[in-house]
């Protein structure tokens, strides 16, 4: 694996997060600290003491946190998959630089998978630590790899997208209009079974909300994660299925 | 052998799947190793499409490619590996160092740590950045980042390197230490093909080249084969007030050989600048300025397509 094609694009990327990683793993802990603290000491023990019925006697902070684990995975493959990749296919962009070399697509987009994959385990990682910080219930051995499927159902397609786009513009429509609103109404912040039961078949297609469910299945041990788990890996796959077809026709046009 | 081909395009067409354009309509021609090779002309002739279908990134649409006698469809990583390659834009990483673009570089060749700490050393040396070595690339001017770009893509001693429009956008001081740099290595026996709409640096670098326009070759030689064939050996040029370069040009018309009327001034092309002046101001004809010079790919350009390289 050393010297494969596609691990000298991930080597490429790992390159430049030597001048980059610090700031993000202080983000990749404060954010998850604030947030629990917030929670914790804060609204949550309002909700404890009103609503807890709800969350059939789960304390809120318990409940919260691994909605946020998935919530936080999704943020962190949008952030390295949308923006980077469509920079990087840009005809200044390192795909190109890359593209000119023995590395074909395929080998461009896996590298550079391979590195985002990195970035969300090393993210969520950070996040579990934290929560244990907490006393908050859940494996790590279990939730940094269901974290890091959550966040590949996102960034796989997300990439395979990307990597085509014609103007930025339509990034930033996607952040506003579909990561936004699948991070409000996701069962993050409260179960949607509080939701009205014409939205609630809308909301359980969105990744996040299996995302959610599975970590959360994981962290307070209650039902089962595999429909979770195969939706997931499935959207990842299709993924990788589009990601080739267009990173082939976009960098060898 | 050498006169061996390198590359051979024969019908070679690219049509852009978005928006349709025949960017390359159907041009031949072969690349000999060791020499410097050429395709002039304007914006939009489908030089970047020709050479990216040469460095493997882009499939033709119509026609034959072989480089190194290989095709591109199939053998395309392998081809790659034995090419430099310095596009039109600079794909060079701006927030690593100087150094680090090129080990990066070298390592997608797969080279050696070893080898490529060996070749540093020589390339940074070529390139003049050697005390910029440890700078963030983002530091750099315009010209050093070329300069980068072309040390960079001889870090696999390629057997060919392509340079598409590579002193485009620099000043002239720029422009004069790349094209030193150029020249050093044409001397080194390197192969090169470039692309440019200079037509003083097609003249001082090019061994032979093709004159391109709307994607398709209007012919091919060294420069001056080409403006043998296709200009006279000087051009008067006279430069008339605005909206009258028509009128007071048909007064002149027979003195020269060929004349071409340009919206600013009034080309004559013919043997002897200076008695074709003298003849003019016999006519009473008196122009604003009057410049005696040497025909250059320039004129050969406009003789052949009836417009002018840079607009
Ligand atoms: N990727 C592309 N998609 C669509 N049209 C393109 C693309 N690249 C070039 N073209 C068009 O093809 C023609 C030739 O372009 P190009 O090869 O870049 O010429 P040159 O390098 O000589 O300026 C132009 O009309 C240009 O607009
Ligand atoms: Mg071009």
């Amino acid at each position: 694996m050393g010297d494969t094609l596609a691990w000298r694009s991930f080597s490429y990327w790992m390159r430049r997060y030597r001048h980059t990683w610090r700031g993000t793993i202080v983000i990749s802990v404060a954010n998850p600290f604030l947030f629990l603290l917030a929670m914790g000491a804060g609204l949550g023990g309002l909700v404890d003491q009103n609503h807890s019925a709800y969350l059939h006697g789960i304390p809120y902070l318990d409940f919260f946190a691994p909605g946020l684990l998935a919530a936080a995975a999704m943020q962190t493959a949008v952030t390295e998959s949308a923006r980077p990749v469509h920079t990087a296919g840009q005809p200044s962009g390192s795909y190109r630089a890359a593209a000119a070399t023995p590395l074909r697509p395929d080998d461009i987009f896996a590298g550079h998978l391979l590195f985002i994959a990195f970035r969300i385990a090393i993210s969520a990682a950070a996040f579990v630590l934290v929560m244990a910080l907490f006393g908050i219930p859940g494996s790590a051995l279990l939730l940094v790899p269901a974290a890091l499927l959550t966040g590949l159902a996102f960034a796989v397609p997300i990439a395979a997208w990307a990597v085509g786009v014609d103007r930025p513009a339509k990034l930033n429509a996607f952040f506003r209009f579909v990561v936004m609103p699948l991070y409000m109404f996701s069962g993050t912040f409260f179960p949607t079974s509080q939701l009205p039961a014409w939205l609630r078949p809308v909301v359980e297609l969105s990744p996040l909300w299996h995302g959610v469910a599975l970590c959360r299945t994981i962290a307070l041990g209650t039902g089962t994660p595999y429909v979770h788990v195969v939706y997931l890996a499935v959207l990842a796959a299709l993924g990788v299925l589009a990601g080739r077809r267009r990173y082939r026709r976009h960098l060898h046009a | 052998m050498a006169d061996e081909i390198l590359v051979r395009a024969s019908g070679l067409v690219k049509v852009h799947p978005m928006g349709g354009v025949r960017a390359v309509d159907g041009i031949d021609f072969e690349l000999r190793k060791g020499e410097a090779f050429g395709f002039l002309g304007p914006n939009g002739a489908g030089k970047s499409s020709t050479m990216r279908m040469i460095g493997c990134v882009s499939t033709p649409s119509a026609g034959e490619l072989r480089i190194f006698g290989l095709d591109p469809a199939t053998d395309g990583a392998r081809i790659r590996a034995r090419l430099g390659v310095v596009p039109q834009e600079d794909t060079v990483d701006t927030e690593l160092t100087v150094r680090e673009n090129l080990y990066i570089y070298g390592r997608y060749f797969g080279l050696s740590r070893a080898r490529i700490r060996e070749r540093t050393a020589g390339l940074l040396e070529f390139a003049q950045l050697e005390d910029k070595a440890s700078e963030q690339v983002g530091a750099l001017s315009g010209g050093m980042r070329r300069r980068l770009t072309i040390a960079r893509s001889l870090i696999n001693e390629p057997e060919i390197l392509l340079l598409d429009e590579p002193t485009t956008g620099l000043d002239p001081q720029a422009r004069h230490v790349l094209w030193d740099r150029l020249f050093r290595l044409k001397q080194e026996g390197v192969t090169l093909i470039l692309t440019t709409h200079y037509m003083d640096e097609a003249e001082q670098l090019c061994d032979r080249l093709v004159v391109m326009d709307r994607g398709r070759i209007a012919d091919e030689g060294s420069p001056r084969e080409l403006i043998e064939r296709h200009s006279t050996r000087e051009v008067l040029e006279l430069r008339f007030p605005p909206g009258e370069q028509a009128i007071r040009a048909e007064k002149v018309t027979d003195i020269a050989e060929r004349l071409e009327v340009l919206p600013d001034r009034v080309l004559l092309y013919v043997e002897d600048g200076e008695a074709a002046l003298a003849a003019v101001h016999a006519r009473g004809v008196t122009p604003i300025t009057a410049l005696v010079r040497r025909a250059t790919l320039e004129d050969v350009f406009l003789t052949l397509t009836g417009r002018t390289l840079v607009d």
